[in-house]
Formats: structure tokens, C-alpha cells, sequence
């Protein structure tokens, strides 16, 4: 297949994607609004913008990016590179999987970074929140959790440990937080949870998890190489969450320093 | 035009340092831990080049159509005062932009094998299409499910983090009585479902509803709809596959 054949069978592929969108945005202001779409010319350029600007992105993700990405994961979770000799691994000890924790947390780190869907909504908080909510803290809040996520779902299938326990202890803390946290960032924060696995990060990902699961003795694909994904979506909610946190702290130890001082300048 | 242009190198910009890691990443992994050539570099230049445009044309468009487009749609439903249609409306975008989402395909496909190994359906193709069809159905329905319970939830006023708590509730109690082989699949479900396209219009009608309506603070009210959406499919998939068994 040539390049431009296949960017083309992406592009068809993006434009049916967008169809049934489009299909519910026109039936709803057709049928139900009754009327015209304010400066529709420049709307419609924004959803060609929209479609080219995905078909571009998918296909150079898939020329330079998920081979290589996916290659790695393969590479790093190879036993012969686990323990520098050829052949299968007779014992699972965690310890000797630190290369793939690290690949799994900067690869989440990077790859949330680079999240088209984390940055239309970064984009959005910080403009209804007036720039209270800034784009970079919050994707790098956001980041910071995936990574952490990440790392700790390919630590999970390497020991083999049920998933639903690290999720349902992940919700405890969850809970915890939403009590101490300043209410107005708790619907954002529970937002970022679900908007992170997206375009880029998924694929990777998925590659990363099927192909430890694969390798590690005793995982099965089936049954282990699943749930990284949920770390993924559940991890931004704590970081968010902290993040919140650190700057309420930050501003109330500030409020004490100024009260301080004042009453030291009045005694 | 030239307004134009300017805005794409100015997008660009940002794009090139939002993509900066993933290739440091990449690079440094495959050179200085793994200590393997580059396979293709003009395959990588190239491909670098394409994400650097895709991403920026993507920023372009969103700001002058999906965006616009959402937060329009929702002012005028929330003006016209027809409770029915906004509640459609929220369903049907839930569930039209899940169905046909090229991820939650793949993942169907894929849940669909493991189910037919672990003797869950029968081996055949014809059970195996089935099933996977039945799995997208019931996460498009639990996608519509959260977009329409999210926008009561606007309209309303209630507190996001309640509903959300009840829904872990829900999760937590359906887990042990759900097929183990289904729990992984059903957890990745809730991640899988909110697409690069369905995130900026979501948001754009939540927090466009939540700046109509009179006493709601879009920050606080407008959001909470994609969490909603990652929710309940983990809820929706374990019912299904408590029914199946």
C-alpha cells in the first residue's frame, strides 16, 4: 500500500466516523430548531479542519509511532531481554520488570500529553473558569496520573493480582478526596478520567498490556492483558483531584501567613 | 486566508511541544535502554510531520466548529424549553457517536474471542457476531443512558460526585456476580467509549446548557458528562453479562 492511498483510506474511515454526528447535529437543528446555523460557512470549514486534522493524525501515528511503539512493548517484555538469556523465564520475579514500569510511565505520561480530546477540554476549563483553571497544570496533572496508572496496571499483570481490587481501593480514595477538595474542580476531575484514553493512548496501551500478558509465564491475553485502560481512567480522577488539593493548601497557608503578618504588624 | 495562516503556524507551535514527548520517549527507549537502530527514519520524519498538521488542523477545527456547534445547539434546545426534545437530543448523541466507534469495534471483536475460550457463548462465528454486536449495543445504550442522566443532573442542579459515588456502588456490588472474563473488558468498556470527537462535543453541551440555565456555574455544572459516559458502560456490560450466565 502507498502512503497516500492509505492516508486516503483513513480519511474514509474518519468521514464515516463523523457521519453519524453529523447525521444527529443536522436532523436536531433541521427537525426540532427550525433554523439557521450562525455563520455556518465557518462551521463547516471547522468540521473539515476537524475530519483532515484526525486523518493526518491517525495516519502518521500509525506510520511512525504505534510500529515503534508497539515493537518496544514487545522488546521490553521479551524474557530473553528480562534476563539477558535466550528461553523462557522459569520464576516471575516483579523486580526484573523495572524497564517495562518505566516505559509504562512515560509512555502514559507522553501520550496524554498528546491527547487531542484532553486538550478540547483543558481548552474548555480554562475558559469558563476564567483562566482559574489553567490548560498546562491541568494536562500535566492529568499526565502525571495516567503515568502513575500505567505503571501500576503493568506491575498488576506482571504479579498477576485481581484487577477489581486495585479499582475498587482506587475508588476509596476517590471518595476520600471528593470529601477534602474544593467542590467546583470535583466534575472536571471526574471528567479527566474518562477523556484521557483516547486516539493515542489506547493503541499503545492495549499493545503494551496483550504483549506482557503474553509473555509473562502464567498470564493469559484473555484474562490479564485487559484493564490497563481502567488505570488509565481512574488515575487522572486522584491526580486531579491532588492537584486541587495541593493548590487549596498552598492558597489557605498563604490566607494564615497574610493574617499573621497583620496581626503582627497591629500587635 | 492570511489570518488563517498565521492562526496554523501558531497552532502549530503548540502542537509541536504537546508531541515533544512522545518522541523523546520513544527515542529514548529505543536507543539508550533497548539499544536498537531506528528502523525507518524517513518513515518517522514523515509520519512526525503528518501528526504535528493533523494535530493542529484538529485545535483549528474544533474551536471554530465542533465547539461553536455543541454550545449552540445546546443555548437554543435549552431556550426552546422542550424538555423531550433536549432529553432526545442528549440520548441520541450518546448513542449514535458509540455505536459506530471504530475503538469499541475492535474491543468487541476481541471480547468476543475471549468469551467464546472461556465457554461463555458458543464457538461459532455466527454466536461470536452476535455477542460482539450485543456488547456495542449495550454500551451505546449506556453511553445514551449517561449523556441523558447527565443533562437531568444540569437541569437539575444535583451534585455530580453523589451520582458518581452510587454509580462505584454500582460497580462495586454487580463485580462478584459478573463472569471473571468479563470484568476486564467491562472495566476498559467505560475508557474506550468517548472518542476524540464525541469529548469536545459533550463538553461543548454541558457546559453550553449550564451557562443557559439560570443558577447553574458552568465549572461546576457543566462538566461531569464524560464521567457519566466512562461509568456506566462498566455497569451496563457486567448486567449483561450477569444475564447471559
Amino acid at each position: 500500500m502507498t502512503p497516500s492511498a492509505s492516508l486516503l483510506a483513513i480519511l474514509q474511515q474518519t468521514i464515516l466516523d463523523v457521519i453519524p454526528i453529523a447525521a444527529v447535529l443536522i436532523g436536531f437543528q433541521v427537525l426540532v430548531l427550525r433554523r439557521r446555523i450562525a455563520d455556518l460557512g465557518r462551521v463547516l470549514l471547522g468540521f473539515v479542519y476537524v475530519i483532515l486534522g484526525l486523518a493526518f493524525f491517525l495516519k502518521g501515528l500509525d506510520q511512525a509511532l504505534f510500529p515503534l511503539g508497539k515493537l518496544m512493548a514487545a522488546q521490553l517484555t521479551d524474557p530473553e531481554f528480562l534476563s539477558g538469556v535466550a528461553g523462557p523465564l522459569l520464576e516471575v520475579r516483579w523486580q526484573d520488570y523495572y524497564a517495562v514500569y518505566l516505559f509504562a510511565f512515560c509512555i502514559g505520561f507522553a501520550t496524554t500529553i498528546a491527547e487531542p480530546s484532553l486538550i478540547a477540554v483543558a481548552m474548555k476549563a480554562e475558559q469558563v473558569s476564567a483562566g482559574a483553571i489553567r490548560v498546562t497544570g491541568l494536562r500535566i496533572a492529568v499526565a502525571l496520573g495516567v503515568a502513575v496508572g500505567i505503571a501500576l496496571g503493568t506491575f498488576r499483570i506482571v504479579t498477576g493480582t485481581p484487577l477489581e481490587h486495585y479499582i475498587i481501593a482506587g475508588y476509596v480514595i476517590v471518595l476520600i478526596q471528593t470529601i477534602f477538595v474544593p467542590r467546583g474542580i470535583v466534575p472536571l476531575a471526574y471528567d479527566s478520567g474518562g477523556v484521557t484514553t483516547s486516539t493515542v493512548t489506547v493503541p499503545l496501551v492495549a499493545a503494551l498490556g496483550l504483549g506482557l500478558a503474553a509473555n509473562v509465564p502464567g498470564r493469559s491475553p484473555a484474562l490479564d492483558g485487559f484493564g490497563l485502560i481502567a488505570f488509565a481512567s481512574l488515575f487522572p480522577i486522584m491526580s486531579v483531584l491532588g492537584y486541587a488539593q495541593i493548590g487549596e493548601w498552598a492558597r489557605r497557608r498563604r490566607l494564615r501567613q497574610l493574617e499573621q503578618s497583620n496581626a503582627d504588624t497591629k500587635g | 486566508m492570511k489570518a488563517q495562516l498565521l492562526a496554523f503556524f501558531l497552532t502549530a507551535r503548540g502542537s509541536l511541544r504537546d508531541l515533544a514527548p512522545i518522541f523523546i520517549v520513544i527515542l529514548f527507549f529505543q536507543l539508550a535502554v533497548l539499544q536498537q537502530p531506528i528502523p525507518d527514519l524517513v518513515d518517522l520524519l514523515s509520519g512526525a510531520l503528518m501528526v504535528v498538521i493533523g494535530l493542529t488542523l484538529f485545535v483549528m477545527g474544533l474551536q471554530m466548529g465542533l465547539f461553536p456547534i455543541g454550545e449552540s445547539m445546546a443555548h437554543n434546545l435549552a431556550r426552546k424549553g422542550n424538555l423531550f426534545w433536549l432529553l432526545a437530543f442528549a440520548f441520541t448523541l450518546g448513542f449514535s457517536t458509540t455505536v459506530a466507534e471504530p475503538a469499541l469495534i475492535a474491543v468487541a471483536g476481541e471480547a468476543a474471542v475471549v468469551a467464546a475460550q472461556a465457554g461463555l457463548i458458543d464457538a461459532g462465528d455466527e454466536a461470536r457476531q452476535a455477542y460482539a454486536n450485543n456488547l456495542r449495543l449495550t454500551v451505546a445504550l449506556a453511553v445514551g443512558a449517561a449523556i441523558l442522566l447527565g443533562v437531568i443532573r444540569i437541569i437539575k442542579g444535583w451534585p455530580l460526585h453523589y451520582l458518581v459515588i452510587a454509580g462505584y456502588l454500582g460497580v462495586v456490588a454487580l463485580t462478584p456476580f459478573a463472569p471473571p472474563e468479563m470484568i476486564g473488558i467491562a472495566y476498559d468498556a467505560g475508557g474506550v467509549t468517548t472518542s476524540t470527537i464525541t469529548v469536545p462535543l459533550v463538553t461543548a453541551l454541558g457546559v453550553g446548557l449550564a451557562s443557559t440555565i439560570k443558577g447553574r456555574n458552568p465549572v461546576v455544572d457543566g462538566f461531569g458528562l464524560i464521567a457519566f459516559a466512562s461509568l456506566t458502560p462498566m455497569i451496563f456490560v457486567m448486567s449483561y453479562g450477569i444475564m447471559l450466565t
